[in-house]
């Protein structure tokens, strides 16, 4: 839609540095988000996120670095001047005000008329699903309702830079995954140019365009979220998004990967390195039939079962290879599958598409 | 060549940024600047002025002549040690009639709390010239306690109440008694209860409990309490002026003395500045055993 | 089961067993009022020898009092002085302890402590002080000179007070408020402010009362014309024992605690 693209900006955030006394809370971070484009923040508790967040909304200055929202330099513009929407987790309501004058806030300092207001605000309650709410007190709310209060509020003024610090990590499973529907939903309606924060990489993959996963200040990777889980860039991204067992490889003079002298991948690029990983998903680590024939696009292993834990619809089924390395397979329950018969201390082999095996420079720790 | 440009590219807009950081350090500050000057003007200057007094002699010469003094008077020594005395026992008679009534207010459930810690708050609203001058009617020949007492039988003739030690001692725990009891029923309320039914569910008796886990963890509360009463009490004036009749002299009182007496400026600003070291040694001391910000706010 | 016999502590102590501790409670909590509230009844006296109970019952005292310029010069200067405390201490507290507050880090704390300091010193070496460099440029004995005292050891009070107000406020509030557009300044003004108000309320009263009842600063600094309320009243309790005193005592304690129960049931109501 070509409104929607109007009603958003470009986010580009050049070399952002921030130091708290010796630590670098963000280390010289470059990210562009693109317009209408939903960006998420995905790291662990204290990595920078939302020291980063908090510098775009402009609450916390960097040390060096640039902030441009489409081609302005808006570095070191006041907050109140750079008219982005912003979402706190604790959803920062005003307590000494109704709901409608919270989310009527943003349109009274800008001296929008009476009418307008009103017609404005009861449009932004309806789409957050409170339109029966707008004179109750903010007290009188439930969590999810107030969240949305907080939401609606954000949005009203019409911004075209939407940002969201763990917005829903005060809400219950339940609550939080019909958030993430309807948040994903309000974007896509609103076509804003969306920053998330999340430390959880479920909620992560779920509602974002794109992911940046940011680890100890410094941007680890960005991608979608098919490129971060299919093809993450490092060790840190594979094991912080989605579950992973690491297989350490060589690289030998004819440019190949070899586990345990056997060849199995090609290298993949230019990269000089010695040492690298085979990152191996549970779910894309088949267990074999004792008599499967070993074909060429698959990579095998044998070992011995050493722990099994059955978790309804897949089971978890680790296995040790023959120098002490442990792999975890997901398989799944079907009766086709035999499971069942599986036992502690039986040998079994198990393999992975070459085209699922993942290699990342660098040894395994 | 490529140097400067990489300099350039990771101090991005540091300049800038710095100087916005500064400009909003400034306007911060400027905040409470009116308050600094306020106490740069009645503080820092005066006891400052003081303290250069106090190294002056009476031709306004540099000399210790009036720390001299203070080392060789027995009368100054004499104030020095009933200063320290009176802030001892009035802190140790406050502990002893405190703890009680604090342990009584953690006790009961808190939707009473208000109710019986207006008895803790009314007297600490009042006025203490107002209460200096209840304790000096109560006390007095023929006040109520000894029209009471020789009533009820206690006693033939009234006994002298007022005008000494005694009297001081009792307006000055009267008085200071709020400011243990609210640090020590804040510091009881944070106990938690479960670590008293651990006890009790490891086999100690109530007593026992009381004893060996409910008391120790109450100290920080008691150590909070009484070194804010004993600091107030290094400085008092009032009371004992009123309650003393003359027989008990302060520090605070003897810097007036010396002043409406001598006019001696050098005298008494070296008592004051003794006084003042003496003060910041107590609480110097005491910041080593405990964190001075909560003892502050304990004293709301 | 009656109350006697139900667990009063977690360690399961009945009340029964707690006998003891109920009653020393009430002793000390009955010695903690009786001086605060016993010149009430006293005042009321005709006699010229205060006595409890009275023996006979008047307003001579209160007449006395009013018909004193001296007390009510007094009273009134003790009002203004108290009055233009409040005023300046409470900006003054709360603007400092907003911006150390917001900025937090070293610098911060030590001024926080530097502003504390008037808590700590002795007040008589304040008011020897005050009295020595005021007295020079000519501020004793002037009301100006008085106030600018009090406001200092008024602004810990006041700094305190709002701190701890600040420490269970959502500064993210004021945040919110200047994305969506508003200023720093009206943001505080706006949203912070108003959640303050009980807060700083409080604090003006304090700061008040801490002017009205203050004494040793106002022995040295007021005077003539200018004399405060306990000045008057310190030396002529030193002299002999005016009843006329009882009769201000009680109007003084009616005013303290009038204003600091209205807060306390002010507060009950859930005012921050
Ligand atoms: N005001 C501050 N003072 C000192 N250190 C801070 C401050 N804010 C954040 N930090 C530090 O910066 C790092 C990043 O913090 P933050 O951005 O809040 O992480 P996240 O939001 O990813 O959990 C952490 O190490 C944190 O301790
Ligand atoms: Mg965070």
């Amino acid at each position: 839609m070509t409104s929607n693209a109007s009603a958003s900006l470009t986010i580009s955030v050049t070399e952002l540095t921030k130091k708290y006394g010796r630590v670098f809370a963000l280390n010289a971070v470059s990210i562009d988000v693109r317009a209408g484009e939903f960006l998420t923040l995905l790291g662990p508790s204290g990595s920078g996120k939302t020291t980063l967040l908090m510098a775009i909304a402009g609450f916390n200055r960097p040390d060096s670095g640039r902030i441009c929202f489409a081609d302005e330099d808006i570095t070191v513009l006041p907050p109140h001047k750079r008219g982005v929407g912003m979402v706190f987790q604790n959803y920062a309501l005003f307590p000494h005000m109704s709901v409608f004058e919270n989310v009527a806030f943003p349109l009274k300092l800008r001296k929008i008329s009476a009418e307008e207001k009103h017609h404005r605000v009861m449009e932004a309650l309806k789409t957050v699903q409170l339109s029966g709410y707008a004179e109750r007190g903010i007290d009188q709310l439930s969590g999810g309702q107030r969240q949305r209060v907080a939401l609606a509020r954000a949005f009203v003024f019409g911004p075209k830079i939407l940002l969201m610090d763990e917005p829903l990590s005060a809400l219950d499973k339940k609550l939080r995954e019909e958030m993430q529907i309807e948040l994903k939903q309000l974007h896509r309606q609103l076509g804003v140019t969306t920053v998330y924060v999340t430390h959880d990489q479920r909620e992560a993959l779920t509602m974002s365009d794109r992911i940046a996963v940011i680890n100890e200040g410094e941007l680890a990777q960005i991608g979608t979220p098919r490129e971060i889980y299919n093809r993450p860039a490092n060790q840190f991204v594979a094991s912080f998004i989605g579950e992973s067992s690491f297989i350490p490889l060589h690289r030998n003079d004819s440019g190949q990967l070899v586990h345990e002298s056997v060849a199995v991948l090609p290298v993949p690029n230019e990269e000089t390195g010695k040492e690298w990983s085979l990152v191996i998903r549970p779910e894309r680590l088949l267990l074999e039939k004792p008599k499967a024939k070993r074909t060429n696009g698959k990579i095998f292993f044998d070992g011995v079962i050493t722990e099994l834990v059955y978790q309804g619809e897949t089971a978890i089924v680790m296995i040790e290879l023959g120098n002490g390395k442990i792999v975890t397979s997901r398989a799944n329950t079907r009766a086709g599958d035999d499971v069942d018969s599986l036992e502690l201390g039986q040998k079994v082999s198990v393999s992975i598409d070459k085209n699922d095996a993942i290699v990342i420079p660098g040894g395994t720790k | 060549m490529a140097s400067p440009e990489i300099n350039k590219i990771e101090h991005l807009n540091a300049d800038k940024l710095l100087a916005a950081e500064r400009h909003e350090n400034l306007t911060i500050f400027a905040l409470s600047l009116p308050a600094l000057i306020a106490v740069l003007v009645v503080i820092v200057i005066p006891v400052g002025w003081l303290f250069s007094l106090s190294f002056l002699d009476s031709s306004g010469q540099l000399s210790l002549v009036n720390y001299q003094k203070m080392i060789e008077y027995k009368s100054y020594a004499r104030v020095f040690k009933t200063t320290f005395n009176v802030s001892i026992l009035t802190t140790l008679l406050c502990i002893l009639i405190g703890y009680p009534l604090a342990y009584f207010l953690s006790q009961i459930p808190r939707r009473y709390v208000g109710f019986f810690m207006l008895t803790v708050l009314l007297p600490f609203w009042t006025s203490l010239l107002v209460r200096t001058y209840a304790w000096l009617v109560m006390l007095q020949r023929n006040g109520l306690i000894n029209n009471f007492a020789i009533d009820l039988g206690l006693w033939d003739t009234p006994l002298k109440l007022a005008h000494n030690l005694n009297g001081t001692l009792i307006g000055m725990v009267h008085i200071m008694l709020p400011f243990l009891i609210l640090p020590l029923y804040a510091a009881m309320r944070r106990i938690d209860p479960h670590a008293l039914q651990a006890a009790a569910n490891l086999g100690a008796t109530p007593v026992q409990a009381f004893w060996q886990i409910f008391v120790p963890l109450s100290l920080p509360g008691v150590v909070a309490g009484s070194l804010i009463v004993f600091v107030l009490c290094l400085g008092f004036y009032v009371t004992p002026a009123v309650l003393g009749g003359g027989r008990v002299i302060l520090v605070s009182m003897q810097i007036t003395a010396i002043l409406e007496d001598q006019f001696n400026w050098g005298a008494a600003s070296a008592l004051g500045v003794v006084l003042l070291v003496l003060t910041f040694a107590a609480l110097f001391l005491a910041s080593r055993f405990l964190k001075l910000d909560e003892v502050m706010f304990g004293k709301r | 089961m009656s109350w006697w016999q139900k667990a009063a502590s977690e360690t399961q102590v009945t009340h029964r067993q707690r006998v003891w501790l109920y009653i020393l409670a009430t002793i000390i909590m009955f010695l903690l009022v009786i001086p605060t509230v016993i010149v009430i009844p006293m005042s009321f006296s005709e006699s010229q020898y205060l006595e409890f109970p009275p023996r006979e019952w008047s307003l001579r005292w209160y007449h006395e009092y009013l018909n004193t310029p001296r007390w009510v010069n007094a009273t009134i200067t003790s009002f203004k002085v108290a009055t233009l405390t409040m005023l300046v201490a409470t900006p003054f507290g709360t603007m400092a302890a907003y911006g150390l507050f917001v900025s937090g880090g070293r610098m911060s704390k030590m001024l926080f402590f530097t502003l504390m300091t008037p808590m700590i010193v002795p007040v008589i070496l304040i008011a020897i002080g005050t009295f020595y460099v005021f007295g020079r440029i000519g501020l004793v004995n002037s009301i100006f000179g008085l106030v600018m005292a009090h406001t200092v050891l008024s602004v810990p009070i006041v700094m305190i007070i709002v701190t701890s107000a600040l420490r269970t406020y959502d500064l993210n509030q004021e945040r919110v408020a200047q994305s969506l557009g508003s200023t720093r300044i009206r943001a505080f003004f706006e949203i912070t402010l108003p959640q303050l108000k009980f807060s700083i309320v409080t604090a003006a009263l304090l700061a008040f009362l801490t002017s009205f009842d203050e004494v040793i600063i106002s022995i040295f600094l007021s005077g003539g014309g200018n004399s405060t309320l306990t000045k008057q009243m310190f030396s002529a309790l030193r002299d002999y024992i005016d009843p006329t005193i009882a009769a201000i005592s009680t109007l003084m304690i009616l005013l303290s605690t009038g204003l600091m129960l209205s807060l306390q049931i002010l507060g009950g109501r859930g005012a921050r």
